[in-house]
């Protein structure tokens, strides 16, 4: 039996494919840095500086995907006490902005909210689905019914180290787009994309998938442009959210959002610069 | 009592009505499963094959079980002990597993002898592992210096501090220790930048996963590795007495030991199962490790297990005078074990397992490791209950799983009964925790 579910970050991806032939930018920021508020103004700087889709991060105490920077971010978030509901509050705040919005959670978080629960409350909230990074295909049968039942996307990841067959599995259970990571590692800025990423996603195409999407480890505008020439999306975490964190230690709270829409902004003309390339 | 069936041979039926002791991963019951980054399946699917091929290898058997008479001291010896027993109850006779007589001082080499062996059949050359007290990272140095591999080990800041003496044994072994410094710095978040570590260089590392959590396959493999514990005590019980203990009592922190010791005791209905865990200062205290007490299911490092946890699924810091069982969840194993009611888990109070410490030394002179102190106060707790287990007359029988010898813990010690002029090493951990 399958449910057919409108999807829209995937409406999304084939309407900027279509209209400007290009990769979608997904800019990441967490709830509750520096302060609940402050995340959302901050994720409303980003669309407004061209990110096309977002994810937002639900502060987690043990964050295994996550380097150095998102976890200052979230501990920071943590201890000024943002909650996971917060998360649902901020997503009603920053959706019908033009960019889906994605909430990208650790899987205790939502059990413990209720998988049907926060399935029902992130839709209405105007959330288009999860990224979820320890949670497997294979260990999600409670989220594949919330997400049909709610239409929600549901964005599982996939890495270098992939077999055939759980590239093609992965791609069946996702909607929206397939996470690719571009390396074995955790979120951070790296100096270089390699090759394996690109490898990649023509692996995880050839296994079935729809669109698919590059992250970790894109911090620059050059390494936007050249994931964009071959990948259905652009994820950037880390380099928008240390715009927020360097502002924060210098002192200068407020110069954070101009950073942030600067490098967005950047960020943005790089995913453009590969319009049209072929892939 | 509670905890114990009333049927004999009790089944579970997602076990498949098969013995409770081969019961296989990934799933106990509700828990258990691999809540992990997918960058890591196939490394647990690796391990999880090689593991199988290597359990209807003879020469994998025959290799572990040389080290284990030749290198680590097995068989480890069964000790009664009549002085201390008199603490435990009227006519209790209680029986020690010797643990801590093994190299390193513990239970965990069992676990990392296997581990090391299975890493060189995979052609990996490097292991990372985390450890709490420091008698993992302790014995998993130890089996990268016998092995010839590298090794690195994850402890949290605070326990660097707590067990400074185990972090200059592993360094004397060839390690790199690496004090983690975020989060609560204590085990949990060595865990976290263990796994952080092997998603990055899951190609050429092995995770020396030290307890019996984690995803699928290490509840289950790790504790194939500490059945030999359970195997021969009731081996030489039986020589011993002639009979099967009444009842078995191990502490749990993740709950290797207990998993050891109790494995050989599943299928036997009518010994009682009694796991410990650290009650902390106590559970009204809200500074514990009593996931069963305080707990409730929930996922963390990659297996659904009771957890400390708050209303948002936040991990809350756990608390225990011992590093051992400071850990804010359990194997999965354990978690399905106290629902079907086959074994009983209890929490042990820090002041408890401190006086259990005391007296085993002064009674028997031995010194035990604080995990293991609680397993003793823990025996000392049931014993009340001890002349109702038996109605021929005979002589209760306790089996106590001594884990862990307490030479790491000399300085705790010394400082929690003034012997030294030191604040007790336990307030350390106060400080601003997530």
């Amino acid at each position: 039996m399958s449910v057919v579910v409108r999807s829209q970050v995937g409406e999304r991806l084939d309407a900027l494919r279509a209209a400007e032939g290009r990769a979608a930018l997904i800019g990441y920021l967490p709830v509750g840095y520096p302060t609940v508020g402050g995340s959302v103004e901050a994720v409303r700087t980003m669309i407004d500086a061209g990110v096309d889709i977002v994810e937002l991060g639900v502060p987690y105490t043990d964050p295994v995907m996550d380097g150095p920077v998102i976890q200052r971010a979230a501990d920071a978030a943590l201890v000024g006490g943002a909650r996971v509901r917060d998360t649902i509050d901020a997503v009603e705040k920053v959706a019908g902005r033009g960019a889906p919005i994605l909430v990208m959670t650790y899987w205790n978080l939502v059990l413990r909210y209720g998988v049907d629960a926060f399935a029902r409350d992130l839709a209405a909230a105007g959330g288009a689905g999860l990224i979820t990074p320890d949670l497997i295909p294979d260990e999600a049968a409670e989220w594949m019914a919330a997400s049909d039942a709610h239409g929600l996307d549901r964005v599982f990841l996939v890495a270098p180290s992939s077999t055939p067959e759980r590239l093609a599995s992965t791609a069946a259970a996702s909607r929206g787009f397939v996470y690719a990571a571009s390396t074995m590692g955790v979120t951070g800025e790296r100096a270089t994309v390699g090759p394996r990423a690109e490898e990649l996603v023509t692996r995880t195409r050839a296994a079935g998938a729809e669109h698919v999407c590059v992250g970790l480890g894109v911090s620059r505008p050059e390494q936007a442009a050249q994931v964009g020439a071959y990948a259905d999306g652009v994820i950037v975490g880390s380099a928008l959210v240390r715009t927020l964190l360097d502002a924060q230690d210098a002192g200068t709270p407020a110069a954070g959002l101009d950073a942030l829409a600067r490098l967005t902004a950047d960020l943005a003309a790089g995913v453009a610069s590969s319009a049209g390339v072929a892939r | 009592m509670s905890g114990r069936p009333d049927v004999p041979g009790i089944r579970d039926i997602r076990s498949g009505g098969g013995p409770l002791a081969a019961h296989l991963g990934p799933y106990f019951g509700d828990f258990g499963g691999r809540f992990v980054p997918e960058a890591l399946i196939a490394a647990l699917d690796e391990i999880d094959t090689e593991y199988h091929k290597a359990l209807t290898d003879p020469a994998f058997g025959k290799e572990l079980a040389r080290l284990h008479r030749t290198y680590t001291g097995r068989p480890s010896p069964l000790t009664e002990v009549p002085r201390f027993a008199r603490h435990v109850g009227e006519g209790v006779r209680v029986f020690l597993k010797r643990e801590d007589l093994n190299h390193t001082g513990s239970h965990k080499i069992n676990n990392v002898l296997g581990q090391a062996l299975l890493v060189k059949r995979m052609g990996k050359t490097r292991l990372i592992a985390e450890t709490g007290a420091g008698q993992h990272g302790v014995a998993t140095a130890t089996a990268a210096a016998l092995m010839d591999l590298e090794c690195t080990v994850y402890m949290g800041e605070e326990d660097t501090r707590r067990q400074a003496l185990n972090v200059a044994r592993m360094e004397l072994l060839g390690a790199t220790v690496v004090p983690v410094t975020i989060g609560t710095r204590t085990l949990k978040d060595a865990i976290n930048e263990a796994l952080r570590d092997w998603v990055a260089n899951v190609e050429t590392t092995h995770y020396l996963l030290g307890t019996v959590t984690g995803p699928h396959p290490f509840p289950e493999m790790v504790r194939d590795f500490h059945r030999v514990i359970g195997e021969e005590a009731r081996a030489q019980l039986l020589e011993e007495i002639g009979r099967l203990p009444d009842a078995v009592a191990a502490c749990v922190g993740g709950g290797s030991n207990a998993m050891g010791i109790f494995n050989a005791f599943l299928d036997d209905p009518d010994v009682r199962l009694f796991g410990f865990e650290a009650g902390g200062e106590g559970i009204e205290s809200g500074r514990h490790s009593a996931r069963f007490r305080g707990g409730a299911p929930g996922v963390l490092h990659g297996a659904k297990s009771y957890l400390l946890q708050d209303e948002d699924g936040q991990t809350l810091p756990s608390h225990s005078v011992s590093a051992g069982l400071d850990y804010p969840s359990v194997g999965p194993e354990h978690a399905w074990l106290h629902d079907i009611g086959r074994a009983d888990y209890r929490p042990v109070t820090d002041v408890e397992a401190m006086e259990a410490f005391r007296l085993l030394c002064r009674t028997e002179g031995i010194i035990p490791a604080i995990e293991s102190a609680h397993a003793l106060a823990g025996a000392i707790q049931i014993g009340r209950e001890a002349s109702a287990w038996r109605e021929d007359g005979q002589e209760p029988v306790l089996l106590v799983n001594l884990s862990g010898r307490g030479d790491k813990d000399v300085a705790t010690a010394a400082a929690w009964f003034g012997l030294i002029e030191d604040e007790p090493v336990v307030l350390a951990d106060e400080g601003e925790q997530l």
